[in-house]
């Protein structure tokens, strides 16, 4: 289950999405494997959220094909469908935490529908995820209305990794979070992603994040990806918006007060 | 993902004369640990235990939070009961996972949420506390909106014209079939019921006298105010809380606007001009009806039941009635914004406050109604 293979997990190929005259994703073709955290970026409005929540299954698709897991998303009834779906976690953009739920219900929802467990395994299991996310015993009878912004992604991600599944999808973790708390939340991910074995999915704006955790980057522009690789891949690249994202002032900040990645 | 007949049991014990012996295999992770939790169990809640045990993880094929919790569980409780327990051939990659999942179940511990005996009384001091609280809030409420009433009369370029016009358009000029509908029908029904019961003993005149003095003393006010609590008040309380929870309103006031004055006073100031107009136009349409059932069901023709209305009811009627109109609307409107302030940060708390908003104004109005009634009653109109 978590031995790297070649395959990889996500494979999608000539992608087009578009909603009504316009094709935001023209032709898109991507892989994500096993074990890796791929960093998505992309100017706002180039459509990686789109991307994203294609994958999962949330937009239709005019053309192309998505594979997870080798499956064909297309061809699945609801039964494996649904089996598939738990192998995946998603943490959205704002949380979207069960505003009704205490944080300790929201981690144990998915738990509670799909697995038949008994109500002190389920209490134990999900402080257990909660404490992995590094939060406490105090916070988990909280609701999602008195948390703090960096409680609520950890939240979310506890959530998203209720069920423990193989892919996480991360829509911009590390936004509306101070550069300390995005620091310690892709610290987070690297560990998360490391003992649990997950194959990361991450969309971000964040450069700290792209150098700190991603093994490697995909830049979405025009409705393709433009350019993938590692950090010095994209550092050498002459694409026009990525030169200027890697390489503008932001970036070179960034060069001087980073270490290159390894490799 | 069920274990078949031919795949290899999660755990087997086996027991030595001075140690127990524990084979795991197969798949240790969230489908399975319903299982694992009750053989785990089963196995801890064994009276016949040997000192030492060890359990040998080698044939574990995938491994997951669930199974590292409950491997953490084992060690943990046969430790608490002074026992051994030696993990073997956990493979390199599952090694980390566990580490991880054994330090935070040590670190969150067993901890118990504290009962308090008396949840009933806590519940019913709880209430009243609640009870109080939100009748200060009414009544700081009414103040605040007085204030910036003032504050308008003494400098009206401040007076927010627009949106309150834009408001008497939505609560009265839009309100207005519903509300000609509703009193129609409950004239009619006023009517009718008196027709049937009052023929008995021939006093079918009266029939007139009723309608018109019920209709523009109480009903007509009455149901309008009841209707607009549930049409406009729920409405309000809506619109101001989904602000709230958009931070719209800290967004005002960091402007230097005062919420009172741009959102609450224009909705206010809308509800008492539009609830007496409401009331008025209800009050004709129910006599309108109860005049076409007088006429079509009771045989009374339209001259005569205007000529016994004109003897039956007194301006002071139609002046209690409408008197009562403005009050009513302030209760809806300050009942119905305070409950929109108070919504929190969850669409929950947005659903409740509307269904206490309209609850609560309905309720304040009906009590309203008797405190005039009394007071009506005492300077004899």
């Amino acid at each position: 289950m978590q031995e790297a293979s070649t395959q990889p997990v996500i494979s999608v190929r000539d992608l087009i999405v578009g909603f009504r005259d316009r094709n935001v994703l023209d032709r898109l073709s991507l892989d994500v494997r096993s074990g890796e955290i791929l960093g998505l970026v992309g100017g706002s409005g180039s459509g990686k959220s789109v991307l994203l929540r294609t994958i999962i299954g949330l937009l239709p698709k005019r053309s192309g094909t998505i594979e997870v897991f080798g499956q064909n998303l297309d061809g699945l009834d609801d039964g494996p469908r649904r089996a598939l779906q738990r192998r995946w976690g998603v943490l959205f953009q704002n949380g979207a935490l069960f505003s009704s739920l205490t944080v300790l219900q929201n981690v144990q929802f998915p738990m509670r529908e799909f697995l038949h467990l008994p109500e002190h395994l389920l209490d134990e299991i999900a402080a257990t995820k909660l404490a992995m996310v590094g939060l406490s015993r105090q916070d988990a009878n909280k609701l999602p209305s008195e948390l703090s912004g960096g409680m609520t992604k950890r939240v979310a991600m506890a959530r998203a990794l209720s069920l423990d599944p193989e892919v996480v999808f991360l829509d911009e973790p590390t936004s509306g979070l101070d550069p300390i708390s995005a620091g310690d939340f892709d610290a987070l991910i690297r560990t998360l992603q490391q003992t649990l074995g997950l194959t990361v999915f991450m969309i971000t704006h964040d450069l700290n994040s792209l150098h700190a955790v991603c093994d490697r980057i995909a830049v979405l522009a025009q409705g393709k990806i433009v350019a993938d690789g590692p950090m010095s891949t994209m550092l050498a690249s002459e694409h026009p918006w990525v030169k200027s994202y890697f390489r503008g002032e932001r970036g070179r900040l960034l060069e001087h007060s980073h270490e290159p990645l390894p490799g | 993902m069920d274990s078949d007949v031919s795949s290899p049991p999660l755990l087997t014990v086996s027991k030595q004369p001075s140690s127990t012996e524990m084979i795991a295999s197969n798949l240790w992770t969230a489908p399975n640990a319903d299982k694992l939790d009750r053989l785990i169990g089963a196995f801890l809640a064994d009276a016949d235990q040997r000192p030492a045990a060890s359990i040998d993880m080698g044939g574990v094929t995938a491994f997951d939070t669930f199974g590292a919790w409950q491997l953490s569980r084992l060690a943990r409780e046969m430790k608490a009961k002074g026992r051994e327990l030696t993990i073997v051939g956990l493979s390199a990659r599952y090694g980390e996972l566990f580490s991880a999942v054994q330090q935070t179940s040590e670190r969150f511990g067993g901890h118990q949420e504290p009962r308090f005996a008396f949840t009933g009384l806590a519940a019913i001091g709880a209430a009243v506390v609640a009870a109080w609280q939100s009748l200060l809030l009414l009544l700081n409420m009414l103040g605040a909106v007085c204030a910036a009433a003032f504050r308008a009369i003494a400098k009206p370029s401040t007076f927010r014209l627009t949106s309150t016009v834009n408001q008497l358009d939505r609560v009265a000029w839009q309100a207005i079939p519903i509300i000609i509908l509703i009193t129609f029908l409950i004239g009619s029904i006023i009517a009718q019921q008196g027709f049937f019961h009052f023929r008995k003993f021939g006093a079918d005149d009266y029939v007139v006298d009723m309608v018109g003095i019920l209709v523009l003393r109480e009903i007509g006010v009455l149901i309008v105010a009841i209707m607009v609590a549930g049409r406009s008040g729920s409405s309000y309380t809506a619109e101001l809380g989904s602000m709230k929870m958009r931070e719209e309103i800290d967004a005002l006031r960091t402007m230097g606007f005062d919420p009172v004055d741009v959102l609450i006073l224009p909705r206010v100031i809308a509800l008492v001009i539009g609830l007496p107009i409401l009331t008025f136009i209800g009050a004709m349409s129910a006599l309108y009806g109860g005049e076409l059932v007088a006429w079509l069901y009771g045989g009374m023709s339209p001259e005569i039941f205007v000529a016994r209305l004109k003897e039956a009811i007194s301006l002071t009627h139609f002046k209690v009635g409408m008197i009562k109109a403005p009050f009513m609307a302030l209760v809806i409107g300050i009942v119905a914004c305070t409950e929109g302030l108070k919504v929190g940060g969850s669409a929950e708390s947005l659903g409740l406050r509307t269904t206490s908003s309209v609850v609560t104004s309905i309720f304040l109005v009906i009590v309203l109604d008797g405190l005039f009634a009394v007071f009506f009653a005492s300077i004899g109109m």
